[in-house]
């Protein structure tokens, strides 16, 4: 099967952007160092492509009710122009997705959703919203740049939407970025301050362009997946199909704030409780290593150093964290093993390294 | 297509390992194709001193940022000298593939691997044909 390309691909390519396969999308991963595109949105502003990213519509009277019911953050008390992040269970209080909704209106929302998550999350909101909530899928027509780092205001001030310093965070307007009619939000998936702005497909490369162009004075490097993915792990956001799926629970993925606990009354609702009254199994961990190299997906959790030693968990998400420059990860373990401070063993191709179980984010960039 | 220096003197393998032949022994590194593919490199493993490596076959590892790659064995021999400096600079491999970050030297009881590596002009070639 070919690979979809976003309305970027070609600027991509022209920036020397090395292309990988992601969630059947065409997508750099980097442009040069990732390490330097990562220092760049800690420190000034990096600019990424993540129109692979889907947009799921609700519009109509029954919009807000319908959304109430499918995701696990409170829908009817958001306001217009504000931004929640949630989750879509299913009836097992596993999770679908984790999105972003988005109150466009009193009776119109918008899910912002995983690229690899784009069909099975229109298939399930068709499937669980009542007709009058008409549920359309604009993932093909709409491009989504992320403008992440301490300078991503003054950029988009020297691009004509100055206005957006103005947002608070999780809030979203209408504005001109470039001459080109778009909706910026105040979010972002770095753990830094930033912006997300959505355009017409049509209207992206444009906005690229003169994003790239405006904020190379002001330090700006265009950054692609690798970047993204350590700087999310800096933050400790999780990443569906690793820290997420189908049949992890959010109270064990730790994203308990984001699910509505007392009011219930989305799918999943009875099932995470449920889970949650029974004896936990797992909870993720945030860890760092003690020894020599990187704790990659996937690799076993063991109960100790010693030769023979159970595997009692997974790593789900490892990466040297440029900016703390040691190896950080995330992984499931068992409760007891979760505990700040405690000692875990990470097997890295067979070899035990040490690790130890710390508070997350493991790094809190200013906002 | 990107830059590679290919130093003429050296001999390469098909695994993008470069070697060298010092008198009685070879050393060994990445060649500046592989260490761009990489990316930032953040380790390496490397065979302890004293060990066997054969022709073809992994025998340490090099992590960047995103991957973690084997390293195959350009030609065999004992490991003679291993460049420490790589554990706690592993970005000189990305710094200066062909100086200072060169990984390590093996003695061989002959040239026989040596002489079928690939010579510059024929592993610029193998770069070209993976880069169009």
């Amino acid at each position: 099967m070919s690979l979809r390309r976003t309305p970027l691909y070609d600027a991509h390519v022209a920036l020397g952007g090395r292309m990988v396969e992601f969630a059947g999308f065409d997508m750099p991963v980097q442009y040069g160092s990732i390490l330097e595109e990562h220092a760049a949105v800690r420190e000034r502003v990096g600019l990424f492509d993540v129109s692979h990213m889907g947009q799921i519509h609700l519009s109509g009277p029954k919009a807000v009710e319908a959304a109430e019911r499918l995701v696990s953050c409170p829908v009817a008390s958001l306001r217009v122009g504000r931004v929640r992040y949630g989750l879509l269970c299913n009836e097992e209080g596993g999770v679908v997705d984790d999105v972003t909704v988005y109150r466009v209106a009193d009776d119109a929302l918008f899910l912002c959703v995983n690229a690899a998550n784009i069909e099975k999350d229109y298939r399930w909101l068709v499937r669980h919203a009542p007709a009058e909530a008409g549920v359309r899928n604009r993932s093909d027509e709409t491009g989504l740049l992320a403008l992440q780092g301490p300078a991503s205001g003054d950029v988009l001030a020297a691009v004509g939407a100055g206005a957006a310093a103005e947002l608070k965070r999780f809030a979203f307007a209408s504005l001109e970025v470039a001459g080109v009619a778009a909706l910026v939000s105040r979010t972002g998936y770095t753990g830094s301050a930033g912006f997300e702005i959505y355009a017409e497909a049509g209207d992206c490369a444009a906005v690229f362009s003169a994003l790239l162009d405006k904020g190379e004075a002001l330090g700006l490097r265009p950054a692609g997946l690798g970047a993204r993915d350590t700087l999310r792990l800096e933050a400790a956001l999780p990443l569906y199909g690793h820290e997420l799926d189908d049949t992890t629970s959010p109270l064990e993925a730790g994203l308990g704030r984001f699910v509505k606990r007392e009011a219930g009354g989305f799918i999943g609702a009875e099932a995470i409780e449920r889970r949650a009254a029974a004896p936990a199994v797992r909870q993720l961990a945030g860890f760092e290593l003690e020894g020599r190299g990187v704790a990659r997906a996937g690799y076993p959790i063991l109960e100790s150093a010693d030769e023979g030693a159970r595997e009692v968990g997974t790593v789900t998400s490892g990466a040297p964290s440029p900016t703390l420059g040691k190896s950080i990860g995330l992984g499931y373990v068992p409760p007891a093993l979760a505990e700040l401070g405690g000692s875990l063993t990470i097997s890295i191709r067979g070899r035990g390294v040490q690790a130890r179980v710390v508070a997350t984010p493991f790094v809190v960039a200013g906002r | 297509m990107a830059d590679y220096e290919i130093p003429q003197e050296l001999r390469y393998s098909i695994e993008d390992e470069w070697v060298r032949h010092d008198e009685d022994r070879f050393v060994i590194g990445v060649t500046d194709f592989a260490q761009q593919q990489l990316g930032d490199i953040v380790f390496v493993e490397l065979p302890k001193l004293g060990a066997r490596l054969v022709r073809g076959d992994p025998f340490g590892v090099i992590e960047s940022v995103k991957a973690v790659s084997d390293l195959f064995a350009p030609v065999s021999g004992t490991v003679v000298e291993l460049n420490e400096q790589l554990e706690d600079a592993p970005e000189m491999v990305n710094a200066d593939c062909f100086g200072e970050g060169w990984i390590l030297a093996l003695e061989a009881a002959d040239d026989s691997g040596f002489e079928e590596l690939l010579d510059a002009n024929a592993y610029q070639a193998h770069v070209q044909e993976r880069e169009e």
